[in-house]
């Protein structure tokens, strides 16, 4: 399953991000020397200029904090969406399609893992990264937060889901900062690929019997409203957005791409024979655009809060799963140790899976 | 199939990111290697979802749930090494299965070196994943004697597979004529099998379980169709759906 960054966008105003606003230059420290004010403008310009910035390259401290919740809230998206989808690996239907989620499932924790080293060339790390999941500091994005209740909600997660954020992803492929826009092209192709597989998937059972059609049906009606709400609140709300759009980390605003997924997303229903639970929705000739309904941001908002059908439930498996596991890493630390001068050893654990995956 | 799922309930709870992907690639890779064998007798989903317990012939080793991750390990360290060996030996002959062998010997040298690795890190790790692999390596000994129990039908099916073979006498140096017609001298298997198993066990420290290797009935129940408890249920959630749905298409 994709991740999205755009959902949260509201609530996590750090003040870093407002303490060095663009034109500021660094304003935080009071008056800022010559040496700053030329750093500054070298950025600018670069970003101006649409060169990548990179790791070693100076770069506002707000920018970086900016991009490390991002690149952060991305990456926990990747490993805690995992969850709703390996919920079903057991109970796939075909072994077929049993093959295609496990390896839907792996390629999110290889995403988590891109993400995670393209955040950590920002000076961050991985483990620093998961404490603050673990402890609610960071976030995830808001869609995980459902459950998958029937086979069918796979194929909408992979139809909706992924949809809503290859829409959001494919402009960060094009991102000012040279590492995440590097892992979002090879997120992206994937990506690409899943929500293929959910749009055949529904397919299937579209077309397959009366059970299978209203269990698909059932799915989108569940997952339409969640997946518009992954794009995050609308734009007079998003206080973020204008920084993240200066400085070239974002591209179109929250009400745009959302715009452009409901727009994608009718005549895909159409062809999947299946409706989508919006009464608004029809084209308007005139904005060349489709009008739809209005997103309960009362719902996204609880969601948000934590007080959503699954967020205790996919934190507390995540904590587990990482405090259960705590004995199985001091294992690898303490063997590494041990053996790692002398080592006519083979590979370590990490570039060993790099080699498979 | 049935360690492939056992596999696929990992996901989402491994210890490390790392672990995840290395879970399910594994899990991927038996699940392929499960279709191609499956389809060559009949229908992959028909035998998969619609046969009961009674009727599946999996050893019991690979249904045993995953208890730790040590458990875990050792686990796929009795059976990686299992099907390891097989294979290179299937792979060297010239039967039905040299081919398919051939090219899942690749994954399962990849499963095995793994498998290994874990063993040494846990065993040669701290005390607690000391004692964690070593428990998990007692509780598990007792299923490994079926492994090399000669198939009654899969070894006539194997007699032609592998007649003649000379092939067996690769890497354990052993005789390779075969007295059960599969193509493969279960006994050397077994032997070359514990001389692998005890190297690792050893290396990471750690102690060969001396306990018996089948429980009070005969080893190869599994591929006579009697199980152990927990499979039952791991069926009834894997074929669940499917069986809800009868003759529908996914």
């Amino acid at each position: 399953m994709a991740a999205v960054t755009a959902d949260q966008k509201t609530q996590s105003t750090s003040g870093t991000a407002k303490a060095a606003g663009t034109g500021a230059g660094p304003a935080a420290g009071g008056a800022p020397d010559a040496a700053d004010a030329a750093l500054l403008a070298a950025f600018d310009a670069a970003v101006a200029a649409d060169d990548r910035i990179e790791p070693r390259d100076w770069m506002p401290e707000a920018y970086r904090a900016t991009l490390i919740r991002q690149m952060a809230q991305h990456a926990h998206s990747e490993i805690i969406g995992m969850q709703p989808e390996a919920n079903w690996i057991t109970r796939a239907p075909s072994l077929r399609r049993k093959a295609i989620l496990m390896a839907k499932v792996q390629d999110e924790a290889g995403h988590g893992l891109y993400l995670y080293s393209a955040a950590e060339t920002l000076g961050t790390s991985r483990e620093e990264l998961l404490d603050k999941l673990h402890a609610g500091r960071q976030r995830y994005s808001s869609i995980f937060n459902y459950p998958t209740l029937t086979w069918a909600d796979v194929g909408a997660i992979g139809w909706l889901v992924d949809g809503a954020a290859i829409t959001n992803q494919v402009p960060l492929c094009r991102c000012s900062y040279g590492p995440y826009a590097r892992a979002m092209v090879r997120i992206c192709k994937e990506e690409s690929f899943h929500q293929r597989q959910g749009y055949e998937l529904l397919l299937a059972l579209s077309r397959g019997t009366e059970a299978q059609h209203a269990m698909a049906q059932d799915a989108v009606d569940r997952w339409w409203w969640p997946s518009l709400m992954m794009f995050g609140p609308p734009d007079d709300a998003s206080s973020h957005s204008e920084q993240s759009m200066a400085w070239k980390i974002k591209r179109h605003s929250n009400d745009e791409l959302r715009q452009r997924f409901v727009d994608i997303c009718v005549p895909q229903a159409e062809a999947l024979g299946l409706t989508l639970p919006d009464p608004d929705i029809r084209w308007n000739e005139e904005r060349g655009q489709h009008d739809f309904g209005a997103i309960d941001w009362t719902e996204f908002q609880q969601v948000l809060k934590g007080n959503g059908p699954c967020n205790e439930q996919r934190i507390t498996q995540r904590r587990r799963a990482h405090e259960e596991g705590a004995w199985v890493r001091d294992a690898a630390a303490a063997y590494a140790a041990k053996h790692t001068t002398p080592s006519t050893r083979t590979a370590q654990p990490a570039q060993h899976v790099e080699e498979t995956a | 199939m049935v360690l492939s799922h056992r596999l696929g309930e990992w996901a989402g709870h491994a210890p490390v990111l790392e672990e995840e992907v290395a879970l399910a690639n594994i899990a991927l890779d038996l699940l392929g290697q499960a279709r191609v064998l499956l389809s060559l007798v009949g229908d992959e989903d028909e035998l998969a979802y619609l046969r009961e317990e009674r009727a599946f012939r999996n050893l019991q080793l690979v249904e045993q749930p995953n208890g730790d991750f040590a458990h875990t390990i050792a686990r796929q360290l009795y059976f990686s090494v299992y099907q390891h060996l097989l294979y290179e030996r299937l792979a060297a002959g010239d039967g039905e299965f040299a081919g398919l062998a051939a090219k899942a010997v690749k994954e399962v040298a990849y499963h095995r070196d793994h498998a290994e690795q874990w063993v040494l890190r846990l065993g040669d790790g701290t005390a607690e994943s000391h004692e964690r692999m070593q428990s998990g390596l007692e509780a598990l000994w007792r299923f490994t004697g079926e492994m090399f129990q000669p198939v009654e039908g899969l070894d006539a099916a194997g007699t032609t597979a592998a007649t003649g073979t000379t092939g067996t006498t690769d890497t354990a140096g052993a005789t390779g004529t075969s007295g059960s017609g599969s193509g493969v001298d279960w006994a050397e298997l077994e032997s070359a099998w514990l001389s692998a198993v005890t190297a690792t066990v050893e290396r990471a420290t750690l102690t060969l379980p001396t306990g018996p290797r089948s429980g009070a009935w005969a080893a190869g129940a599994g591929r006579q169709g009697l199980h152990t408890e927990p499979f039952g249920r791991m069926l009834a959630e894997m074929q669940h759906l499917h069986r809800s749905h009868p003759g529908a298409s996914w």
